[in-house]
């Protein structure tokens, strides 16, 4: 077999040419750019020299500190309480030139937890970063479980003979085809506050006891809204994978399934899931890169907002190094994105390996 | 112009004769696929340049807006800049600092008269120049002031913070409508620093301090940015305007429609007001909220690139362009605000009496230009964000904070950008 690589296959490596080809200028040189120019501080549009900065701007994405805040203390000593409220002092007060503590110079808070009488503040260098990563995690969670689970239970629906079945097939399938950009602006409206489509909708439903949701503009719903088009948009192309791993499954297995008297959990227990054991991976993987690289909806929908709730790392990506001119910064985020899909698809592929 | 085919031929025939003395010209247009006669105009003005004069032939390229300035990015980093360039006001520091474009070397005194927008200046040189502006005005009806008992506000007497605010909420008591003021939130990106960044400079800040142009601490962050943080934040939590989710057709249609009763809009949308309202359109002047009231100003503009080898060539075209007839064929076909008060005389809507005169007085008597800094770019962004999240409920000190740190650390990392 080796030597079959190596001998004689000039054809066969002409062949391989434009699409190596393409890969090597448009991926993989891209990719080692990205890496040289996170150690610079290159611009997009600057006179200046490119100059060699390190690490700085991994550091200033990544900068954490734990503060722990006392409360305003009047004369006696007690703390201040103002309308049951401990009363402390403003965090600006120390992360602004501040010179008792440089650490926390430029620093944001992140989040923060009550512990006894005192604060405990963790700040971050750059707060919408951190946002960022946390939404894209949650978003990658949420959309690999339920979409690849919707997509199982559809393509299980589809796959039937029945009069008209290709209906639906074109049906679900259809989001896949229409630019991810058009059915944004389309799901726009539909989540548009007040008479939107959706409100309009359930308010029909419920005779007029649902009152108006602004969907994309509650810092509690854009995400989830967000998490919902996008399962419905991608939901068909993963029903079509998982359709292709039905019907790799030998029918006699069925056969002998049913004479075994097998219930219809069984079956599927038994014989369809260990069936489709490559087909699942497969659809893990691609469902967790593809949800890593969100970024259309949400430029389209929400740029980011509202405060930051819809922030995920490849919009701040090109927000930096496009929008703001900031090709280092942009460039390290798609390396730190970079390392986190490649130990996420190492850590799957070990999870979902063939044990012998 | 009617032409007869005879007259026609002879004309095309001479530009093809001339073409082969001519030294070509290449010019980027962001206009393709305009709505209106602009792509049409450009068109018209680059052929009859090519007839006036045997020496240079322009060759126009027009892109969409929304591709054009990567266009431009891109055609610089591969050395293939055009010779004449159209640019963005605010833009243009940006590209004059990185080199894309050269000082644009015209006698000034061809710029006697103009509108101040139009007129892009960076480090005490002319860099680029427009053929029109544009200007925002509260546009609204006379009927629902005067019906509201709602004072009408003057250039030379503008509503004052008190007076607009009670206007707001007399409106909002009225519940006529969804909302009392639209401010336009649906329309991101650059709609923000130009709207809105007036209101913070009529509160006395800036964007950035312009003394300097080195930081924007003081400004951006000082007890004028916090009063205006305050006030902008109330707009959204009283209800008296739609937040960041707005729909972009209530934006559209909402004052036509009787959503909103008074909307924040540009000259660019004014035009089926009047058709709307007729005599009862009210296009007023921005309220001066203790720093005197000022608008935006400056829109496309032409400059010379600079790596152009024909800089003469590039400098007779604009030169060219710069003529009352030509802003008012603009006007005519865009309804953007000529330059010259001659210019607006000839117009159909902007001449005395005309339905849209009045914004050419906003433009001269409010327009002040947006800071003149190649970090222009990166502020206007984070001061979209920091109104953004102000208006979503964030903390207007810390939020103001994190966009003079942002911005000031731009700066930084830019050298100084070249002040």
């Amino acid at each position: 077999m080796a030597s079959k690589l190596t001998r004689s296959n000039r054809a066969g490596w002409l062949m391989a040419l434009p699409g190596a080809g393409l890969i090597a200028t448009f991926i993989i040189l891209p990719f080692f750019l990205a890496f040289a120019f996170s150690l610079t501080n290159q611009r997009l549009v600057s006179p200046n020299p490119t100059e060699y900065v390190g690490f700085e701007n991994y550091s200033d994405l990544l900068g954490l500190a734990v503060f722990t805040l006392e409360p305003e203390r009047d004369e006696a000593g007690n703390a201040v309480i103002k309308d049951g409220e401990i009363q402390y002092p403003r965090l600006r007060n120390f992360t602004r030139r501040n010179p008792d503590y440089p650490h926390l110079q430029g620093k944001r808070e992140w989040f923060s937890w009550q512990s006894g009488e005192n604060r405990t503040v963790v700040l971050a260098s750059d707060v919408v970063f951190m946002r960022a990563l946390v939404n894209t995690f949650l978003f990658v969670l949420v959309v690999a479980q339920v979409q690849s689970g919707i997509a199982l239970g559809l393509a299980l629906l589809i796959n039937q003979k029945l009069r008209g079945i290709s209906f639906f097939w074109a049906v679900y399938f259809m989001p896949v085809v229409v630019s991810i950009i058009v059915v944004s602006i389309l799901w726009k409206f539909i989540y548009s506050p007040g008479d939107g489509l959706l409100n309009s909708l359930l308010s029909w439903l419920t005779f007029g006891a649902f009152s108006g949701i602004d969907w994309l503009g509650n810092t509690a719903t854009a995400l989830p809204s967000i998490m919902a088009m996008s399962i419905w948009q991608g939901v068909g192309f993963h029903m079509v994978i998982w359709l292709a791993g039905l019907q790799t499954i030998s029918p006699t297995l069925y056969e002998a399934a049913e004479i075994e008297g097998s219930s219809k959990w069984q079956t599927f227990r038994y014989v369809t899931w260990p069936g489709l054991r490559n087909t699942a991976v497969l659809i893990l993987i691609v469902i967790t890169m593809q949800a890593f690289a969100l970024f259309a909806q949400i430029d389209v929908m929400t740029s980011g907002g509202p405060l930051d709730s819809t922030q995920v790392l490849v919009f701040q990506a090109v927000e930096r190094g496009y929008g703001k001119q900031d090709i280092s910064g942009g460039s390290t985020i798609s390396v730190i994105l970079f390392l986190i899909v490649l130990c996420i698809s190492i850590l799957q592929r070990w999870l979902t390996r063939e044990k012998t | 112009m009617k032409m007869t085919p005879v007259l026609a031929a002879i004309l095309s025939t001479g530009v093809a004769g001339g073409a082969v003395a001519q030294t070509e010209l290449s010019l980027w247009y962001h206009g393709a696929g305009s709505a209106n006669a602009e792509e049409a105009l450009v068109n018209q003005l680059v052929e009859e340049f090519n007839a006036s004069q045997s020496d240079w032939a322009v060759v126009l390229e027009t892109f969409p807006q929304g591709a054009y300035n990567d266009a431009v990015g891109a055609a610089a980093l591969a050395g293939e800049l055009p010779d004449i360039l159209d640019v963005d006001g605010p833009v243009m520091p940006n590209w004059a600092w990185a080199g894309y474009m050269q000082p644009l070397g015209i006698d000034e005194a061809k710029l006697e008269g103009f509108l101040p927008g139009p007129i892009g200046r960076w480090n005490g040189e002319v860099y680029s120049v427009g053929l029109w502006d544009a200007a925002v005005a509260m546009t609204t009806r006379r009927s629902t002031l005067e019906d509201n008992g709602i004072r009408v506000p003057t250039l030379d007497a503008p509503w004052s913070l008190e007076e607009f605010n009670g206007a707001l909420a007399t409106l909002a008591a009225t519940g006529d409508y969804e909302f009392p003021l639209d401010l336009g939130m649906a329309w991101t990106g650059e709609w923000y620093p130009y709207a809105f960044s007036p209101f913070l400079q009529s509160f006395g800040g800036d964007i950035v301090d312009r003394s300097t142009y080195q930081s924007a601490e003081g400004v951006l962050n000082g007890d004028a940015a916090l009063a205006f943080g305050e006030w902008w934040q109330s707009l959204f939590t009283n209800g008296y305007t739609p937040g960041t989710s707005q729909d972009a057709a209530d934006r559209e249609t909402g004052l036509l429609d009787g959503k909103y009763a008074i909307a924040w809009n540009g000259n660019w949308a004014a035009l089926p007001v009047v058709e709307a309202f007729g005599d009862d359109a009210l296009f007023l002047p921005a309220p001066d909220f203790g720093n005197g009231a000022t608008i935006g100003a400056a829109s496309w503009q032409f400059g010379v690139s600079g790596t152009s080898d024909n800089p003469d060539g590039a400098r007779a075209f604009i030169e060219f362009a710069l003529q009352d007839r030509w802003f008012s064929a603009f006007s005519d076909g865009t309804g953007l605000i000529p330059v010259t008060s001659t210019a607006a005389a000839n117009t159909a809507n902007y001449k005395p009496g005309g339905a849209l005169e009045v914004f050419y007085g906003l433009s001269e008597a409010q327009a002040l230009v947006r800071p003149v800094t190649p970090g222009y770019i990166v502020s206007a962004k984070v001061f979209e964000k920091a109104l953004a999240d102000i208006a979503n409920g964030a903390d207007v000190a810390d939020t103001l904070d994190a966009a003079v740190d942002e911005i000031d650390a731009d700066i930084e990392a830019n050298g100084g950008y070249g002040h």
